[in-house]
């Protein structure tokens, strides 16, 4: 399975607190995340990556070490849900 | 329409017609010193008419209508064209206003700072904007925030506040000197009677104040303070917003702004004075 994110212009971001309300541009529509979805994002940035390389952007650029496989999995499956990624 | 009146409220104008007298009559001197539309054409037109020919003069009804309408909605009695007037505006600008972003808040200020307090009705936001204002501070509104999306200022609205039940005569024994209109009993809400906006109030409708504390007050519970952190901040005004959908990204830039810089509490009151005590010293810890 390989993972979609949206491109850099399509998000607004505001670090509110322990969330960050993001806005996306396309629909309009208004997101509430919590780590490490924000990290998730930035790390595909825009482009397109396999859990495996996307497990080690997050180590390495977002110092998000200890994830696991399995909540990475349901990370991702959740911001597909919202219409933020796009798993193929 | 046989009887008119323009009247501008801030930064908003509105024409309100009707096919009957008393409407515009009780308007009028619930609105007395507010200025006319700046410009011939207003923001939003309010017609209050007979839903049929015969309703003029048969249990006579109105209906409001409008540049926006919501299907399905009820005639009321012509008794309470009064508070069908007053529905029609809000509701004019709940769906058509896009220069600030609205939230269902009432609004006092002091020392050019803002108080902006949000919550559902029967919250009590009505009733302390009035004890504030009748305490000294100044009255912004009771029905609308307008915050301007590039300034993030609180602009006035200051519409006259309708109070219900219980709070009308708590507010007449605070605040002998108010300035009342026609009592409205049996409404779909009770008996409601509209208290006149200030003199001062009215003529700083152009003065818009920078919020510096957003409350959440809810009335009738035990007395607790608590922060609102800022997310949780955002999520509520998103949900007491009309217009912050409409507004796309300047809704979202100017709400997220305004939870960025500015404390939230929530505030659980017993009664109007307690909340009046409580809110004092929220204000004076700022």
């Amino acid at each position: 399975m390989r993972y979609r994110g949206p491109a850099a212009d399509a998000l607004l971001q505001a670090p509110l607190d322990l969330f960050t309300a993001v806005f996306h541009r396309p629909s309009g529509i208004t997101h509430l995340l919590a780590e490490p979805a924000p990290q998730i994002l930035a790390a595909l940035g825009g482009g397109e990556m396999d859990l495996d390389a996307l497990l080690a952007a997050l180590a390495v650029e977002h110092e998000l070490v200890g994830a696991t496989r399995e909540a990475l999995v349901e990370r991702l499956g959740e911001l597909t849900a919202a219409g933020l990624v796009e798993a193929r | 329409m046989r009887h008119r009146l323009g009247l501008r409220v801030g930064p908003v104008s509105f024409r309100v017609g009707s096919d009957r007298r008393e409407p515009i009559h009780q308007l009028r001197a619930l609105y007395a010193g507010y200025p006319a539309p700046d410009a011939a054409i207003a923001d939003h037109t309010v017609r209050l008419e007979a839903p049929r020919p015969w309703r003029r003069w048969l249990r006579p009804q109105v209906r409001v209508a409008g540049d926006h309408e919501l299907p399905g909605a009820v005639p009321l009695p012509a008794r309470h064209a009064l508070l069908a007037a007053e529905m029609a505006m809000n509701l004019q600008l709940a769906l058509g206003h896009r220069r600030h972003i609205l939230l269902h808040a009432a609004t006092v200020e002091r020392d050019g700072r803002a108080l902006v307090m949000t919550g559902e009705s029967g919250a009590g936001k009505s009733t302390l904007a009035a004890l504030l204002a009748g305490a000294g501070w100044r009255f912004m509104g009771d029905e609308f925030a307008l915050i301007a999306p590039d300034t993030g200022l609180a602009h006035p609205f200051p519409r006259p506040v309708s109070l219900k039940n219980e709070s009308i005569a708590q507010v007449r024994a605070a605040w002998p000197a108010a300035r009342f209109g026609p009592e409205l009993a049996g409404t779909p809400k009770g008996t409601i009677r509209h208290l006149a906006a200030p003199a001062d109030a009215i003529a700083r409708m152009d003065e818009p104040a920078r919020p510096a504390l957003i409350l959440f007050p809810r009335f009738g519970a035990a007395p607790a303070l608590r922060p609102v952190p800022p997310a949780e901040a955002f999520v509520r005004l998103t949900e007491a917003s009309t217009n912050y959908v409409a507004l796309g990204e300047a809704g979202f830039r100017a709400l997220t702004r305004l939870v960025r810089e500015v404390p939230a509490v929530a505030l659980d009151y017993p009664d109007g004075s307690a909340g009046l005590a409580a809110i004092e010293r929220c204000w004076a810890a700022l």
